[in-house]
């Protein structure tokens, strides 16, 4: 055993883009969930996503270009969910379920002409001055854009959320949708663009995945992904910067694990990655035990059909 | 522009329809699909639907029908009703695993005892691991109003950890020369839920048959039937008529739990034979969208298993025929498009089509 | 007992009533082969490479001759034992199963139709219709450990282990004996990923381990991953798994271990052609052809090169054995004494590390 062999700075530059994924795709997925929605499709798009945005790239030989086919793509499958759920009333959780199972075969489809290249690398921004600060600036500051885009999406969906009108609104209709559309919001039309948001963003996650984190594509290459972001949505209660800490704690545990094992710590693998869910169950517990619902944060109208009478 | 309007009871001739206007409308895309590929469209439909149960070897996949839809009928019957009564158990996969490593358990450990007593056991441990495994979103719920959506399905990563801890560990088979995977419970006969391979009967397609069956009479003769319905389509009115939730959540999810384990064991114990890491294969999440397809009714949701299985085989005949040679990829695309179109078209049962001119809408 | 005979009655009366009309031809003289695949076919590693060499030998022995089938993406358990028995009942004359995890259904399949060929790859069970067969991959990875040892310059070289079963466990001690044997000093750090293929595990082990001082990343799963991550890293080299991954030359992949199952398949189904197949157990290395050794590219010493070179011919022509003693095992204990060379058996059920190496097998 060498746990000096861990070097903490690597450790947590790492984790920042071990996490960066499941960020994107939650951080989508809860502005889903507070305008009602519930879409368990976010593999089926995070997969589509990351073949979109590869081909794309290699393809025009720009990653930017790449990521903004991944979140266009990510946000186009995202449309059949919201056309099946909000305008066909279909089940949500049917809905996202057989959305998962089409975005797996439409992306190994697409990408058959795709095995075994290499993208064009992603630039790292190596910001002056920030970059040297010694243990932060390996840390924070040494990483491609999409980790900064990543954060500052974070940001600005919790502004939005807090802040703005907009945010005011997309909580309305999570909360009561009968109320909001008495009100004269477009109940539709909002949930329609959150859903969109959460494809965009998830399809982002998927091409990180598949330009950055390892780069390549392969078939089933989310391996799961889509479904931690799920869980890290409940992790947060519903609030973005939790996101984040969640997004940190997920992927933390997978880089953790393996720095473990390759420094020689005999540790019951499986039990370690069962962490996290656990925790996430006692968060949710605490949560709605504690102060009541209302600080839970979950939307009230989440999963409910909505339909106008009148 | 059109709009909808909610009927006031569900149509009676759109229930049956909708489901065939959807495997048309399917048959359509997918044939396009298919001729996008460069793949000859009739012959791939023709493969996919009529080979399995009409075709030269309808005799070996008629059984196999059945094997592969037991466990989701088995699973979808016991989610649909908690889903009926507004309960959503979509943790099934992670009962399923559970129910499997118990019941396997049983029998591991009396190998290689030869008693008709083992079996049952078995099957007690089944029920009782997917039992036991839904009740902890159960009384969750009801103690602290937690919800059972995301803790049943963060109970599926524990368990799916589990499985791969257990297969590499406590059941490896000792005899299997260091790889992973338990002994083959298909050929421990009296652990094994085999009737007749032939055939392809198995305890498991006994249970489901029987679970189809009775949740028919519970649910139009009895009166927790009626109270499920009644929760599910009036809450405030089912509490009134005294109704007590709590125990609803927990005879649910506990019996959508004990059924999830019980396909779990049957399967274990005879198609598949042993408790392998990569066992599961999304029954659990395959199954919910089973119970939606057969519209949460008993006798919709063997059809739905049984419409389902008919496309994994047919995909699976029309994959390895050397004319055809569909990819994968292709015949997983298709039973998307095959869902999609089954929810979509489920919007005509409920509401009425107006086309209107000039609405505000 | 009266009503399943009646059952199946039905059931037979079913079918004969349904097949004549639609009945097909079995097409001539055509052999028909048959693969069952656990993974896609572009997976970049495993099915690919049995993929590949289905078609070479395809091309071989020529499509007049021969009719492939395959279906990839089979699960193990009961999908693939329905799907073998489709094969079978639509005509195959042999099949290959390619996964270990196929192994019982391979058997049981095999049970209903005698005349049919089986063989399956990586497992142990045979009958008079099942054949096994496999790499000894261990002789590559020696090859690896001799050119690991010399190129590492922080002594520290980085394992990704899929799943502990006998064949990785091998892969690994081979490759370490070997890289002692040159290098005393070095040392092997290994980490499982539970997985035979998972890019983003994978990549993220590769990146541990270069943190963690590895500058030559071996590896036992099937993407080309860790290479990616290895190129990113800049002075850190690899090697090709299961394929070539020449895309990687000449560094980070300086060489690979590349399956080559053509040969293998051709010889079997000529065998089926000519009625000459019977049950065998293979297990076949570098001489043979069933291992190949990508070429190793000049970012490796040539010194280094002759010397990797002059091993793979040793291996070939049977002169010298990977693990031949004298060896010890980690915990101390003798296992084999000077000039011995292990058997088969305790290779093929191999669960314990050699001295030297640090951790434990995952239990």
């Amino acid at each position: 055993m060498d746990l000096s062999a861990i070097n903490p700075v690597l450790l947590l530059a790492s984790l920042m883009v071990a996490a960066t994924p499941i960020l994107l795709g939650g951080i989508g997925e809860l502005v889903v969930e507070k305008s009602g929605v519930l879409n368990l499709g976010v593999e089926g798009m995070m997969i589509t996503g990351a073949i979109a945005g590869f081909a794309a790239t290699i393809e025009t030989g720009s990653p930017a270009l790449g990521f903004l086919i991944a979140a266009v793509a990510g946000a186009a499958l995202s449309m059949l969910f919201a056309l099946l759920t909000q305008y066909a009333l279909a089940n949500q959780v049917a809905s996202g379920l057989a959305l998962t199972l089409f975005g797996l075969g439409l992306s190994s489809l697409m990408g058959q002409g795709y095995v075994g290249l290499k993208p064009p690398s992603t630039p790292k921004l190596d910001i002056p001055l920030l970059s040297d600060i010694p243990f932060l600036g390996p840390v924070l500051f040494q990483h491609d854009p999409m980790v900064y885009i990543g954060i500052a999406i974070v940001a600005a969906t919790w502004a939005t959320l807090k802040y703005s009108r907009v945010g005011l609104v997309l909580r309305a209709v999570g909360e009561n949708h009968d109320a909001a559309h008495a009100l004269g919001y477009k109940v539709r039309l909002v949930r329609c663009a959150a859903i969109g948001f959460g494809g965009a963003m998830a399809g982002l996650g998927g091409a990180y995945l598949s330009l950055v984190r390892v780069p390549q594509w392969t078939e089933g290459m989310t391996a799961g992904a889509g479904w931690i972001a799920l869980a890290l949505v409940v992790f947060a209660s519903w609030k973005p910067w939790r996101v984040m800490v969640g997004a940190y704690l997920f992927g933390g545990i997978t880089v953790l694990q393996l720095n473990l094992q390759a420094a020689g710590v005999k540790i019951p693998v499986e039990y370690l990655s069962m962490s996290p869910y656990i925790i996430t169950i006692i968060v949710l517990v605490i949560m709605s035990s504690g102060r009541g619902k209302a600080a839970l944060g979950a939307p009230a109208s989440m999963g409910r059909i909505f339909h106008a009478t009148g | 522009m059109i709009r909808l309007e909610k009927r006031a009871q569900p149509s009676k001739v759109w229930t049956y329809a909708t489901p065939l206007l959807a495997v048309v409308l399917t048959m359509l895309a997918g044939g396009l699909l298919f001729a996008a590929l460069g793949k000859d469209p009739v012959l791939a439909i023709r493969t996919i639907f009529y080979e399995p149960l009409f075709g030269q070897h309808a005799s070996f996949y008629l059984p196999q029908l059945l094997v592969k839809a037991a466990p989701l009928v088995l699973i979808a019957i016991g989610l649909s009703l908690g889903f009926r009564a507004g309960i959503w158990n979509i943790g099934a996969e992670g009962q399923y695993i559970i129910g499997a490593l118990c019941g396997a358990g049983v029998g591991l450990a009396f190998y290689p005892t030869e008693s008709v007593l083992i079996f049952p056991l078995m099957v007690i441990a089944g029920g009782l691991g997917g039992w036991a495994w839904a009740m902890i979103p159960a009384i969750l719920k009801t103690r602290f109003g937690t919800n059972e959506i995301l803790v049943s399905l963060m109970l599926v990563y524990v368990a799916e950890k589990l499985l791969i801890g257990m297969s590499l560990g406590l059941m490896k088979n000792p005899e299997g020369f260091g790889f992973p995977g338990s002994r083959n419970l298909a050929h421990y006969p009296s652990a094994t839920s085999w009737i007749d391979q032939s055939l392809g009967l198995h305890w498991g397609v006994a249970a489901a048959l029987i679970a189809v069956i009775a949740a028919y009479i519970l649910l139009t003769r009895h009166m927790l039937g009626f109270n499920i319905r009644l929760a599910g389509q009036a809450p405030r009115a089912a509490r009134f008529s005294g109704v007590n939730p709590n125990r609803l959540v927990v005879f649910c999810l506990g019996t959508s739990g004990a059924l999830a384990g019980l396909a779990g064991l049957f399967e274990v114990a005879g198609p598949t034979g042993s408790v392998t890491d990569s066992f599961n294969v999304g029954y659990g999440f395959t199954a919910i969208i089973v119970a939606f397809l057969g519209r949460l009714h008993p006798v919709g949701i063997l059809l739905a298993a049984l419409l389902m299985s008919l496309t994994y085989i047919g995909g699976g005949i029309a994959q390895s025929q050397s004319e055809l040679q569909l990819p994968a990829a292709a015949i997983q695309l298709f039973q998307g498009m095959l869902l999609f179109f089954l929810l979509a078209t489920d919007l005509l049962t409920n509401y009425r089509l107006r086309l209107t001119r000039g609405a505000t809408a | 007992m009266q009503k399943r005979t009646l059952l199946k009655g039905a059931v037979a009366a079913l079918a004969l009533a349904a097949s004549p009309a639609f009945a097909e031809s079995h097409g001539g003289e055509k052999t028909k082969v048959g693969f069952v695949y656990v993974g896609p076919i572009t997976d970049g590693g495993w099915t690919q490479g049995h993929h590949h060499s289905a078609t070479e030998m395809l091309k071989e022995l020529g499509e007049d001759n021969v009719e492939m089938v395959y279906q990839e993406n089979v699960a193990e358990g009961p999908d693939s034992e329905r799907v073998m028995t489709q094969m079978a009942l639509d005509g195959a004359d042999i099949i290959f199963t390619t996964s270990f995890g196929f192994m019982d259904p391979t058997i049981n399949v095999a049970a209903k139709f005698p005349d049919v060929k089986f063989e399956h790859a990586t497992g142990y069970k045979t009958a008079p219709n099942v054949s096994v067969y496999s790499a000894r991959f261990y002789e590559g990875r020696a090859i690896q450990g001799t050119i690991a040892g010399q190129m590492t310059k922080s002594n520290v070289v980085g394992y990704i282990g899929s799943v502990p079963i006998p064949e990785v466990i091998r892969g690994i001690n081979s490759a370490y004996i070997h890289a002692k044997k040159v290098n005393p000093d070095v040392q092997f750090k290994i980490v499982w990923i539970y997985d035979w293929l998972d890019p983003a595990k994978e990549a993220d082990a590769a990146k541990v381990l270069i943190e963690q001082g590895a500058d030559v990343i071996l590896q036992h799963t099937d993407s080309t991953a860790p290479l990616a991550i290895a190129k990113e890293a800049g002075n850190v080299i690899g090697f090709g798994q299961a394929s070539d991954m020449y895309e990687y030359a000449p560094s980070p992949r300086v060489s690979s271990i590349i399956d080559n199952w053509a040969p293998y398949y051709t010889a079997r189904v000529k065998a089926v052609m000519d009625g000459t197949w019977e049950t065998t157990n293979t297990w076949d290395g570098i001489g043979p052809g069933m291992v190949g050794i990508g070429e190793i590219t000049d970012a490796v010493p040539a010194d280094v090169k002759a010397q990797a070179e002059e091993m793979k011919a040793a291996i070939a022509a049977g002169t010298y054995h990977p693990f031949t003693g004298p060896l010890k095992k980690q915990d101390g204990s003798d296992w084999l004494a000077e000039g011995e060379v292990a058997d088969d058996g305790t290779l093929a059920g191999m669960n314990f590390y050699v001295e030297g190496i640090e951790g434990d097998i995952p239990q």
